[in-house]
This record gives C-alpha cells, sequence and structure tokens, in this order.
C-alpha cells in the first residue's frame, strides 16, 4: 500500500516562477499524489472549507509547497491555516482528525543558503524561520518532515533546475513509498 | 346633468372598460383594443347605453392625450430631446410632407375633387395617432427601440405641425359658408398671434424653470398628498386653457412644460401623481372614438369605406416604410414603425371640425372620413402585432441574407456577441488585458454610439452561422454571449456547439430557468447576469446595518457559494415543476442556516489553539460539564 501525497501549492505568480514551474511539473502527474493549487482554486480567498477538510482526511502526507515570502509563505496558505484547521476538526472537540498524518513545507527562497545562518543577512536558519508550521503540525498530532529547501530560485541553470526538480520528485516518491510513516489506526 | 347620470354613465365606462380590456388582455391584444371594442359595443350604435353625446365625454378625454404628453415630456430632459431633432424635422417632416401630398395627388386624380379639398383631405389623413400609437407601444416595451424613438418623434412633429393646418383651412375654402357659422375660431396667424404663441411658449419655460419648484416646494410642506395631486393636475389644466386661448396644441404646451420640468426634483412625484388619471382618461378617450363609430354609415357605404381604408393604410405604410429606408433602419425596426403609424388619428377629428366650419368639406365627406380615419385607428393594434408576429419573423430570414458589415478584424481570440453595456464591460477587461475582441451588435444606434468613443462594432446577426464564420468563430478560443435576448443566447449556443465544438462558450443569463436552459444548451459557464450586483448591493446593505466589511463580504460570498453549488444539483430535476419547487426551497432553507452558523461562529469569541493552556483547561471543563448533563 502507498501512502497518499496532497501537494498544497501556494504561489500567486506562478505564471512568473521558474524554479516552481519545474517542481511542479515534476510530482503533478505522479501516482498517488494529488495537486491542489490554492491560488487558482480560491482567487478571491474565499476558501472552501469542508472541500479542503475533505482533501486533508483522504491523504496521508501533507506538502505546504510556496516561495519564501516574508521568511513565512504567501498569505492564501496562512488563510488556509487559518479556516481550515479549525476546532473541532484540527484540535478540540471533535477534532485531530489530522493526527497521525505527515506535515513538510516544500519551499523555494530567492537567497544563497549561506545568507540564512547566524552570520548570513538573514540571520536565521530556514528550519528555525519555518518554527511556526512545524508547531502547528506538532498541536495536530502530526509528525513535521524536515523541509525541502531550494536556493538560488533565481540564479539556477536550466539543468540545475531540472536537478532540483528531479530531486524534489523522488523525496516525495519515497514519502509516498515509506510504509514507516502509515497512519497507525487513524480515525 | 343630475348626479344620477353621471353615477350612471360613469358606471357604464368604468364596467365595459373593465371587461374589455380585462378580455383583451387574455387574447394577448393589449389594453387599446380592449377600450375600442368596449366602446364599439356600449355606443349609440350598438347596445346604445350610452347616448350621442358621446363627443362632449371625447372633448373631456382628450385631456388624457394632454396627460400623456406632459408625462412623456417628464421623461425627456432638454438634452435627449436635442438629440432626436434629426428624426422629428426630418423623419417628421418628410412623413407629413409626402403623405399629404400623395393623398392629396390620388384625391384630385382618381376621386375627382377640387385640389383645395383635396389637400385639406391630405392634411387630415396624414397625422396618426399619438395615443393610440404611444400606449399601444409603451404597452409592449417597444417605445425605447429604435423604432419606438422614431415614432414619438414624427408624432412629435405632428403635434406642431397641426397648428399651421388649422390656420390654412380658412384659405381652402370652396362651399359657400353662412358668414355666422364660420365667426372668427381660426384667427390668421398674424404678427400679433405669432407673438402671443412665442410669448406663452416663453412664458411656460420660465414659469417652468423658476415658479414651478417653489411652488411646489411650498406645496409640498403641507403634508397633503391630495394638494400636491391637486397642484398638479392644476398646471396641466392651466396650460391647457393657456394653450387653446392662443391657439397652439395644449398637447404641444404640455409636453413642452414636461420636458422643462424633467430636470425638477418634483418628476418623479409629478410622474406618480398624475399617472392614473391619465390612464383612465385616455381609456375613456378610446372608448369614445369606438364608441363614435357610426356603424350605420358604414353598413350603408361599406365598399367604399372600406377601400378608402385599404387606401389609405398602403399610402402611409409606402412613404413610412421608404422614409425610414432612407433613414437607415433596420427593417425589423422599420416593420414595427410603419404599422405603428399606419392609420389616420384624433387630429382629423379636430381638422375636420375646422373643415366643415369654413366650408372646405361637406358634411358627407366629413363623416365618411371619420369613420375611415376610426377604423384605421381600431386596426392599429391588430396592425401592429400582425407585424410583429407574422411579418417579422417571415422576414428575419431574409435579412439574414442581407449585406453585414465585412469583418476584417484579421484572427483573434476572443469574439463578444452584443456589444451593450454587458458586453462592454467583458470586451474592455479582456483589451485591457492585451487580447484582442471582434465585437458584433445588431443595434445600429448602438454601433454609431461606439464608434464615437473609438470602439469599432460590426453589424450582423449573431444567429447567423455565416456572420459567425466571418467574425472568426473557426479560429478564435471564446466566444462570449452578452446580448440581452434569451432566445438569441441560446440559438447563439447552440449553434455554436453544432459548428464550432473548439469554441469555449461563455455566457449571459437572465435568471435561473434561463441559466439551467443555456447550459443545457452546451454552454461552458453562465453567469446569472444581475447576481453579482445584487450580492455586491446586498453586501454594502449589510455594511451599512453595521457589519464589519470583512464580514459583510464573507456573508455574500458564503451566499453566492452555495447558491451556484444549489444551481448545479438542481439542473437534473429542471423540468419537474413540482419537484424543482420543492427541493429549491429545501436548499434555499439550508443556506439561510448555513448563512447564520457562519456568522454565528464568528460572534463567538474565538478559541485558539495559542491560549495560555487551552487544551487542557477548557478540554477538561468541557468532558466534565458532559458529565454532570
Amino acid at each position: 500500500m502507498q501512502n497518499r501525497v496532497l501537494v498544497i501549492f501556494a504561489h500567486p505568480a506562478y505564471e512568473q516562477s521558474i524554479a516552481n514551474r519545474a517542481m511542479v511539473s515534476a510530482i503533478r502527474d505522479l501516482e498517488g499524489v494529488t495537486f491542489n493549487d490554492l491560488y487558482e482554486k480560491y482567487p478571491d480567498f474565499f476558501i472552501d472549507v469542508e472541500e479542503e477538510q475533505r482533501l486533508l482526511k483522504e491523504h496521508q502526507i501533507i506538502i505546504f509547497q510556496h516561495p519564501f515570502y516574508w521568511y513565512s509563505s504567501p498569505s492564501l496558505l496562512k488563510e488556509w491555516q487559518d479556516v481550515v484547521l479549525d476546532y473541532s476538526f484540527a484540535y478540540g472537540e471533535g477534532g485531530y482528525q489530522l493526527s497521525g498524518k505527515c506535515l513538510m513545507n516544500a519551499v523555494t527562497i530567492g537567497g544563497s543558503e549561506s545568507s540564512y545562518g547566524s552570520t548570513g543577512f538573514n540571520h536565521y536558519p530556514v528550519d528555525e524561520l519555518l518554527k511556526p508550521f512545524e508547531q502547528t503540525a506538532i498541536f495536530c498530532g502530526m509528525r513535521y518532515i524536515k523541509p525541502f529547501v531550494l536556493y538560488d530560485a533565481l540564479a539556477l541553470s536550466d539543468s540545475e533546475l531540472a536537478d532540483e526538480a528531479h530531486r524534489y520528485a523522488q523525496l516525495l516518491r519515497s514519502l509516498r513509498d515509506d510504509d514507516s510513516l502509515m497512519q497507525e489506526g487513524g480515525y | 346633468m343630475e348626479m344620477q347620470g353621471v353615477l350612471y354613465q360613469t358606471f357604464i365606462f368604468l364596467l365595459a372598460a373593465v371587461i374589455g380590456v380585462t378580455l383583451a388582455k387574455r387574447m394577448g391584444l393589449g389594453s387599446v383594443l380592449g377600450y375600442l371594442g368596449a366602446g364599439i359595443i356600449i355606443g349609440p350604435f350598438a347596445l346604445g347605453l350610452v347616448g350621442n353625446d358621446v363627443s362632449d365625454v371625447m372633448h373631456f378625454a382628450e385631456f388624457g392625450v394632454v396627460m400623456m404628453l406632459f408625462l412623456i415630456g417628464l421623461e425627456l430632459e432638454p438634452k435627449k430631446l436635442w438629440k432626436l431633432r434629426v428624426p422629428i424635422l426630418g423623419l417628421g417632416g418628410l412623413q407629413v410632407l409626402l403623405t399629404t401630398l400623395l393623398i392629396t395627388a390620388i384625391a384630385v386624380s382618381v376621386l375627382d375633387l377640387h385640389w383645395k379639398m383635396s389637400l385639406a383631405i391630405g392634411m387630415m389623413l396624414a397625422l396618426s395617432s399619438t395615443a393610440i400609437v404611444l400606449q399601444t407601444l409603451s404597452e409592449k416595451g417597444l417605445l425605447r427601440t429604435h423604432a419606438g424613438k422614431s415614432s414619438f418623434a414624427v408624432l412629435l412633429f405632428q403635434d406642431v405641425i397641426v397648428i399651421p393646418m388649422i390656420a390654412v383651412m380658412p384659405l381652402l375654402s370652396t362651399l359657400q359658408v353662412d358668414a355666422t357659422t364660420s365667426v372668427g375660431h381660426v384667427k390668421e396667424l398674424g404678427l400679433q398671434q405669432t407673438f402671443l404663441i412665442l410669448g406663452s411658449v416663453l412664458g411656460i419655460i420660465l414659469v417652468g424653470r423658476y415658479l414651478v419648484s417653489p411652488i411646489f416646494n411650498w406645496i409640498a410642506r403641507t403634508g397633503l398628498r391630495e394638494i400636491f395631486i391637486a397642484t398638479s393636475l392644476l398646471l396641466v389644466i392651466t396650460i391647457t386653457l393657456v394653450m387653446q386661448k392662443v391657439g397652439l396644441s395644449p398637447a404641444l404646451g404640455a409636453f413642452l412644460a414636461g420636458v422643462v420640468l424633467a430636470e425638477s426634483q418634483y418628476r418623479h412625484e409629478l410622474e406618480v401623481g398624475l399617472d392614473t388619471f391619465k390612464s383612465l382618461l385616455l381609456g375613456l378617450f378610446f372608448i369614445t372614438v369606438g364608441a363614435s363609430i357610426n356603424l350605420e354609415l358604414l353598413a350603408d357605404s361599406v365598399w367604399l369605406i372600406v377601400g378608402l381604408l385599404i387606401l389609405l393604410l398602403i399610402v402611409k405604410i409606402a412613404v413610412l416604410g421608404v422614409l425610414a429606408r432612407q433613414f437607415k433602419m433596420p427593417l425589423l425596426e422599420n416593420l414595427i414603425f410603419t404599422f405603428s403609424l399606419a392609420q389616420g388619428g384624433e387630429f382629423a377629428f379636430v381638422l375636420s371640425t375646422y373643415a366643415a366650419q369654413n366650408g372646405v368639406l361637406d358634411q358627407n365627406t366629413i363623416s365618411i372620413l371619420t369613420v375611415v380615419v376610426t377604423l384605421s385607428m381600431l386596426l392599429t393594434p391588430l396592425l401592429i402585432i400582425f407585424a410583429e408576429r407574422v411579418l417579422q419573423p417571415m422576414l428575419k430570414k431574409d435579412i439574414e441574407r442581407r449585406d453585414f458589415d465585412e469583418i476584417d478584424d484579421g484572427e483573434t481570440p476572443v469574439i463578444v456577441a452584443g456589444y451593450g453595456r454587458f458586453g462592454q464591460v467583458v470586451s474592455r477587461l479582456l483589451r485591457s488585458q492585451g487580447f484582442n475582441t471582434t465585437l458584433l451588435e445588431y443595434d445600429v444606434m448602438q454601433i454609431e454610439l461606439v464608434k464615437k468613443f473609438g470602439t469599432k462594432a460590426f453589424y450582423g446577426d449573431v444567429t447567423n452561422v455565416d456572420i459567425l464564420k466571418a467574425a472568426g468563430a473557426e479560429t478564435a478560443k471564446l466566444m462570449i454571449i452578452a446580448v440581452d435576448s434569451q432566445d438569441k443566447c441560446l440559438k447563439v449556443t447552440k449553434l455554436c456547439k453544432e459548428h464550432f465544438p473548439q469554441l469555449k462558450v461563455l455566457a449571459r443569463a437572465k435568471g435561473r430557468r434561463e441559466a439551467h436552459e443555456i447550459k443545457k444548451a452546451g454552454a461552458d459557464y453562465v453567469i446569472r447576469e444581475t447576481l453579482g450586483s445584487a450580492l455586491l448591493l446586498g453586501q454594502e446593505a449589510l455594511s451599512a446595518l453595521g457589519y464589519r466589511h470583512y464580514q459583510a463580504h464573507r456573508a455574500a460570498k458564503t451566499f453566492l457559494h452555495y447558491d451556484n453549488k444549489h444551481l448545479e444539483e438542481l439542473s437534473d430535476i429542471w423540468g419537474d415543476d413540482k419537484q424543482y419547487i420543492l427541493e429549491a426551497a429545501e436548499k434555499a432553507e439550508l443556506l439561510e442556516t448555513v448563512l447564520r452558523a457562519d456568522q454565528e461562529a464568528n460572534q463567538v469569541e474565538q478559541r485558539q489553539p495559542w491560549m495560555a493552556d487551552w487544551t487542557s483547561e477548557e478540554g477538561a471543563e468541557e468532558s466534565q460539564s458532559k458529565k454532570e448533563e
């Protein structure tokens, strides 16, 4: 049995993003992967909560794929968290329906890896900046998986991009096929 | 007349109107025919329920025509009137001139009458019936169309030209006249008279501009509605009396006053106050027209009268049709215009009185003409129905073969069918993003209008496959159907799906029913035309009621979301009326529940996971309270 993977993709300017296009086309048609394009589905930020919760329930591995905006996600993904991870669904009485599932961020970053260090001008490593996501996952009883990060998104050559996209697809495949991540019992 | 008599007559008139109009409406014939028919039946020549004093009632009822013109004036600001100057002077002037000349020529050559008599007859018959035409057209919603506006323009010109016509009547005298009967009714249009007319017109404008508003201000402050209405009536009656005094048409004067007051703040109050009076008086007028048809005379010389009637209709239709064509009116509009104005009118009665007084025509001729004119008025609503239901569908096929514009836009990805208010917004948005659009429009006036703004729309009927092909339907990606008519929209959708399957169809629907039908016909996307704006307005209303804008926005969005969803779900049972209404009501209730729930959820202080120790404390409390229950 395979895990089902849900890629929740948030990019307000997808048409201009070379890196994300390469990554998306590498994983979009993978077996067992569902691609959920938030800015395409909810241009007016009016999120269909029922529909999103249904998707979450049907999948085991949840990926937030997004560019790194102000050390976090684009705003629609934040709105998504605010309304979808609701009381009595993600937590609270009758909640915790996500417990046992896995969450991972897949981020594309314009800056270099070295800029995200204690000596770089971004001061903090990406893992640490993503702590709010990690804590959200933990709060909901989910397992947080170390993020996939693509640095220098604007400067990579075509072949380097292809390599990164391939690495991303490989990661998703291995998550999909990893029996140890399988939900035990579940709801 | 004593009280009882008046009440009895009122009873007869009202009863006849109620029965006649209800029946006529049931048969889809319009109110005018109902009134006319009722008039014939209660008239002195049939049941005889109303006597020979019908003509007195008629004079009184003509005041309804005056009021109608006043109300029409109220809707026409000076700016709009100025825009109509070409059709009024050109179309109206030529119509009166040509029809008069043609009828005169026929009377001289065929009927062998003296040219002076012929000219008088020509003038009488050239004029149409303002009352019947405007009432019928407005009832059919045709007044705002090209044909309706042109008809109005012609009728307005006739209202003006009738004054000089009256003035020249004495010059056409051929018979010996008894000096005592010819009286000084008609004064020569001398210098003094001209000044008097100009003065009173100027007076109306000045009084309307500067005096009426303060007066109404003062009256309105009394807060008594009936006094306000009385003042409105008084205003129109005053105008009528002044106009009659100086020898101008009261209808024209009232119209002028209406135009002057079109920009006043009391415009709508006036409209509402006078509308009922106008309608009842007009109805009464139509009844008296019906009642005055001399059935005995008709029976005596039926062939002569029918012959003259047909001749009259043919001449008027010919002149009107040719003129409308010269003025580039589209054929379908032309038909309505031509058949609407093909009758003789109430001015013929007025002119005939003067003709008799001045010894232009003998009583026998006048009687026959009156019957012919009345019958032609009776036929008008039928002629319009004939044009609309028989001729238009027949000619539609021919029209499609007429020369539409050559479309030279090259390859464009988007075709916009219908370039009215709706199509314009869609097209402008697309163009702002750099997409070229080919615009198709069927209304020549609209094409001329947008041309002034530098936009080129092509003239063409979008229900014609060849036009769609010429517009590039074979290579385009999208067809946007923004036409107003739902029949057309449905037709175009079907045509596109049949002939251009690659073309995506995005369509505008009036309401739910239409949306279902168009979707069923294969449209890829259908939007209900008023839904979006209604929701935006509702959202504003919520804000005005104290909602924060975000919350109002959410409510509107939730509403839209569920409404669309329900529409989709209901589309399967469309056609099964009973089931549909049942389920639709259920869904509407569901929607309200959802909206209320969303609202309540937002009012409860939100329990947020990062609140200190939330999970342990509140969770424990909740489980405890559960146990206690």
